[in-house]
């Protein structure tokens, strides 16, 4: 029961079959890095690349303005207090506005957290630019001590006409365990 | 106009009639209900009509050409003309079907400003609501007794379809839903409003209703969450505006007392029964669907608080877990759940029941004392 | 198993090239034998799943609970869609292609025969892991067949592991088998046979091992990162560290919906075969039906977010993927006028397989039908996550897929056992398939119409008729696939001898060797193909 014609060929297809699963596994974790450029380019889910954005060099739309919503929340299991000063600001495209988050650490022990942002409806992602965010970098706590952290953004005069409302909502996350260097020097140099 | 057609034909139509609330989708109580009710229907008629064809020419040949009837076979087997034909024609029924369904989406993604924002909060097995203009949060728990679903109770008209604090939204009045979640992905679905959305933890979506007609309106969570999936049930009030306005005044009132009630309370401290009695109402309320009513727990999947030496030796860390939950575990944080007193009571009987006997007492006021250190 | 292959053994003696006892199953290289290995197996799996879905439907006979608690009902949830996936219908449709395709295609074996040992000898261990972990502390995977994360990652027991291998093994498995089918194909047709003269079971099995090789390994890199999420500290679906747990559902769905294509479209080439076959007329539209099986194939890598309308998209991307699953309609719609259309003055009769394939082209249509109403975003809204989902997929799987593989059972039986099936017995099973799958599945649409979500193990009361019905229906149903177990052993123990073409109709390589085929068949190939056998 030879394999009869073409054995050879066997080896060339099998080879070619192999590497098209090794690039599909591949493919498969390129998703990962490929979905975030997506949701980058479309504003999918309202997840964004969290980056410092230039200050606005447009012109102001003081044609209109845009209620920005604030929502704060913690993840479980984190003990923190954290809340913007206020609940919701009404902007111009292109005005550059600064808005403080307070958060305090009721613990006993010295935390890291860091927040992770959330944009609704999706497509305002697109358009929101953060001059300075506490978001950008993991934020220390001392035990027991309170902060006000800023947070400068504007809304791209381009933002389309039919947005009216921008939520953005940050969730607070336990990084203590996970804390980067940078984070950690904060309770260091009190101390010296 | 052939959906008008149709959509008059359904409504002759005694069986569908009949059928709405049980057989059928909902027409629902929104503009954007009725619509999708009609694009429902109308797709649907479209099938029967599609299937009627093409099952009949089915039947049509294997009544009528069979080999029992003495039916010599055809022999063709192919016709380029036909094969085209039954290509664009399902395409141009196709392009039918898109038209309405392509101005549906795009009336549900309307962006206009909203007169009331509702954060809505999924997480395991409750939900929770936050009216963002006003001073006014609560969670919503399913109301139906352990005992019905166990079948020792009689079953009533809502049988798990009932919450203890049901949402109230105002009719007449754009209401939007920013929908999240604090653990794993939940859907928040009221099928009246036409209204499905998943709650993704660390994400907010947003959807967004303006109801008709005040009623009460009950739905279900529809992704899949761990174990009580099949028991956090959504119920929604739609009151007239003036209706809704009173009451969301009455409730920042209450809210704001019963902060002021509990900072009071503080200095007061309960006994061992009182302590217990109230510990166990809300054990059996917030715990026992995970822990179990025994404080077994499941093993590898929950667990257990019978003899666990937390409960019996380490107070400050017991508080602590019951306060702020654990992160990457199903375990919640209860201390914005729950009154400080029911927190106190709930881990004093988890400190003294199923032969947990550490007679210790945990007070109102040890808390609050451990959440402002 | 042993059972099974003791009486395989005794049947397979009188081949005398055939070597006896265990080793022979364990070290056989010889498609036919692997075939059988893997039909038997999936009918193992077949039953296994089955009872898992009985447990299923005696919870939910009545409202409350009465027989498990909700952690329990969840896993079986979930371990019946995975044993029905990836250990019934896959494993079946690769067992047919081992024993048909050889012959089909006048090859003396697959090409890769000792590879084909190995995709199916770990295939039961595959499947022994995931079960085991059922009675594992916090018992099995619990969190559906689409196992999204975080329920299945922070939120899951720790047999999350075992399910993560196994889903592992299966997928090598799947893969390996893929690879043979495609190798075979490619290089061992009997010369003249063009591949525009290939049977379509054939063709629709070579597009069907594509799809395979594509996604199996989407899937294992979505596996892998749960299993790395959950027990390495990667958070590619956890917010905390830059991830997102919707990401899970495209990375799953991208290999979803072509594996749902995988479990379906072999099911078009066994139809293709046996319509033309008892309507003793020539398939319609040959070419046709290969390049709509092609079309399909292609259109279901761009379909898949049809499958999360609600997690929260763009209109542009929502309206982007209800247009191309709309549109997938179209090539099948074709395939299914293309069967009436063969039927269509022919001379009709009407043994088991053509009933399962009838029964397959209504029911599976019907399946077609609600998937074009779900495919509308707007009304998916509705109906999403509802028991209207749970219909819309057990007719196209159980009611298409299975019923097609049973069609596929009887057809070839004769050729495999060289005995003709008791045609009484197996219309039995049949009417009594028919008639209880509707009542099984019927009823669901206007359960999930009216609102019934589904993966509950409790309902309100408005559901508690419905339900009923439909539970009966699902034990008469799992009941009557004994029949089919009978007909089987019946037919593998003895009985009419069957001639070496038992259908008038039929044409094909497979009909011109003796009935049961020999240890080897095609040694040397034949000779002398103008047309594709349905067109003949």
């Amino acid at each position: 029961m030879s394999a009869q014609q073409g054995k050879p060929d066997n080896t060339r297809i099998i080879r070619r079959l192999l590497l098209t699963v090794i690039g599909m596994f591949a493919f498969g974790f390129a998703l990962v890095p490929l979905y975030d450029v997506f949701c980058d380019i479309t504003g999918f889910n309202g997840r964004f690349t969290d980056g410092q954005a230039a200050a606005n060099t447009k012109a102001v739309d003081t044609s209109r303005t845009v209620n920005v919503q604030f929502i704060t929340r913690v993840n479980q299991g984190m003990p923190w207090g954290f809340e913007p000063e206020v609940r919701s600001v009404r902007i111009h495209p292109g005005e550059t506005k600064v808005v403080n988050f307070l958060a305090n650490n009721p613990t006993g022990s010295d935390m890291v957290a860091q927040a992770i942002p959330s944009v609704a409806p999706g497509e305002a992602s697109l358009y929101l630019n953060k001059v300075e965010c506490f978001c950008f970098n993991q934020q220390p706590l001392a035990a027991g001590t309170k902060t006000a952290m800023p947070m400068q953004f504007y809304l791209d005069p381009e933002i389309p006409d039919h947005i009216h409302t921008v939520t953005l909502s940050y969730t607070m996350y336990d990084m203590t365990e996970n804390a980067t260097p940078d984070a950690l020097a904060a309770f260091v140099q009190p101390a010296n | 106009m052939s959906i008008k057609l149709i959509t008059a034909l359904t409504a002759m139509s005694p069986i569908a009639v009949q059928a709405q609330s049980q057989f059928n989708l909902t027409q629902g109580v929104t503009d954007i209900s009725q619509r999708v009710y009609d694009l429902h229907m109308t797709i649907f008629y479209i099938c029967c009509v599609i299937g009627v064809i093409v099952f009949g020419a089915m039947f049509w040949s294997m009544i009528r050409h069979r080999k029992s009837k003495g039916r010599k076979p055809a022999t063709f087997h192919e016709s380029v003309k036909v094969e085209i034909a039954w290509t664009v024609v399902p395409f141009l029924i196709l392009i039918g079907m898109a038209i309405p369904a392509t101005s549906t989406l795009i009336a549900m993604e309307d962006s206009s400003e909203a007169d009331v924002t509702i954060l809505v909060t999924g997480s395991q097995w409750k939900w929770h609501y936050k009216y963002f203009e006003n001073d006014v949060e609560f969670f919503s728990l399913l109301a139906t007794q352990r005992q019905q679903i166990e079948n020792k109770l009689e079953k009533g008209e809502n049988y798990l379809l009932e919450v203890d604090r049901p949402l109230v939204i105002p009719t007449d009045r754009k209401v939007r839903f920013l929908i999240t979640s604090d653990d794993v992905i939940h859907s928040w679905w009221v099928p009246d409003f036409a209204v499905k959305k998943d709650a993704n933890p660390g994400f907010i979506n947003e959807s967004w209703t303006q109801v008709n007609e005040p009623g009460i309106y009950r739905g279900q969570c529809a992704e899949l969450c761990g174990k009580d999936h099949g028991f956090m049930p959504v119920v929604v009030i739609a009151k007239e505006p003036a209706e809704y306005d009173a009451w969301i005044a009455e409730q920042e009132a209450a809210q704001r007392q019963a902060k002021e009630e509990e900072q009071r309370l503080l200095a007061m401290s309960m006994d061992m029964d009182e302590l217990m009695d109230l510990g166990e109402q809300v054990y059996l309320g917030n715990c026992a669907a995970c822990h179990q009513g025994n404080g077994e727990g499941v093993p590898g999947v929950f667990p257990a608080l019978k003899g666990s030496p937390m409960a019996l030796n380490d107070m400050e860390a017991h508080i602590d877990i019951v306060v702020n939950g654990k992160s990457g575990t199903s375990m919640q944080a209860f201390g914005n759940q729950l009154s400080l007193r029911e927190l106190a009571a709930v881990i004093t009987y988890e400190r003294n029941a199923w032969g947990n006997d550490t007679g210790e007492t945990v007070q109102a006021s040890d808390v609050n004392e451990f959440m402002n250190q | 198993m042993s059972t099974v292959v003791g009486e395989m053994d005794q049947h397979d003696d009188h081949h005398h090239h055939a070597p006896s006892g265990l080793t022979r199953w364990l070290f056989t290289t010889n498609h036919k034998d692997i075939g059988s290995m893997y039909l038997w197996f999936s009918f193992i799996m077949f039953l296994v799943g089955g009872s898992m879905a009985m447990v299923i439907r005696a919870e939910l006979f009545q409202p409350g609970l009465q027989l498990v608690d909700p952690h329990f009902f969840n896993q079986m949830t979930t371990v019946h869609g995975l044993i029905m996936v990836f250990g019934a219908v896959m494993p079946a449709f690769t067992g047919l292609a081992n024993w048909m395709i050889p012959m089909m295609i006048g090859a003396p074996d697959m090409a890769l025969p000792r590879m084909n040992n190995w995709s199916f000898w770990i295939l039961p261990f595959a499947f022994a892991i995931l079960l085991a972990s059922l009675f594992m502390e916090g018992g099995g995977p619990a969190f559906g067949w689409t196992f999204y994360a975080p329920l299945s990652t922070t939120y899951s027991s720790d047999s999350t592991a075992l399910f993560v291998f196994s889903v592992h093994i299966m997928g090598i498995s799947s893969i390996m088998g893929a690879i043979n089918v495609i190798v075979t194909i490619m290089n061992m047709r009997a010369p003249g046979m063009t591949y525009m003269k290939m049977p379509l079971f054939v063709w629709s099995w070579f597009i069907t091992a594509f799809l395979l090789i594509a996604v199996m390994p989407v899937l294992a890199g979505a596996v892998t990162m749960v299993l790395t999420d959950k027990y390495f500290g990667t958070s590619f679906f956890d917010a905390a560290g830059g991830g997102d747990p919707v990401m899970f559902q495209h990375i799953f769905w991208f290999f979803g919906h072509p594996e749902v294509y995988i479990m379906i479209l072999p099911s078009f080439g066994i139809v293709s075969a046996i319509i033309p076959a008892f309507a003793r007329k020539p398939l319609f539209g040959y070419a046709s039906m290969v390049y709509a099986t092609a079309a399909i194939a292609g259109l279901s890598f761009l379909v898949w977010a049809h499958h999360m309308f609600t997690t929260g998209m763009p209109v542009f991307a929502e309206l982007f993927f209800m247009y191309c699953t709309m549109l997938i309609s179209v090539p099948t719609g074709v395939k299914v006028f293309n069967w009436v259309a063969t039927m269509w003055r022919g001379s009709i009769t009407f043994e088991t397989p053509m009933l399962f394939a009838l029964a397959f082209v209504i029911l599976f249509t019907i399946g077609g039908f609600s998937g074009l109403m779900l495919a509308i975003t707007p009304v998916d809204f509705q109906y999403h996550d509802t028991y209207f989902v749970v219909a819309h997929f057990h007719y196209v799987l159980v009611s298409g897929a299975i019923f097609s593989i049973m069609a596929a059972a009887y057809y070839w039986l004769p050729k495999w056992t060289g005995h003709m099936y008791d045609e009484g017995l197996a219309k039995l099973h049949f009417w009594a398939s028919l008639i209880s799958v509707n009542v099984l599945f019927f009823p669901m649409h206007f359960a999930g119409l009216a609102g019934m979500p589904r993966r509950i193990p409790d309902y309100s009361l408005q559901f508690a008729d419905i339900n009923q019905i439909v539970s009966i229906g699902g034990f008469a149903f799992g009941l009557s696939q004994l029949i089919f177990l009978w007909v089987v052993i019946k037919c593998v123990k003895g009985g009419e001898k069957a001639p070496a073409k038992p259908w008038e109709g039929a044409d094909g390589l497979e009909w011109t060797v003796p009935s049961p085929a020999p240890y080897h068949t095609f040694d040397t190939p034949p000779k002398g193909f103008d047309k594709p056998p349905e067109v003949k």
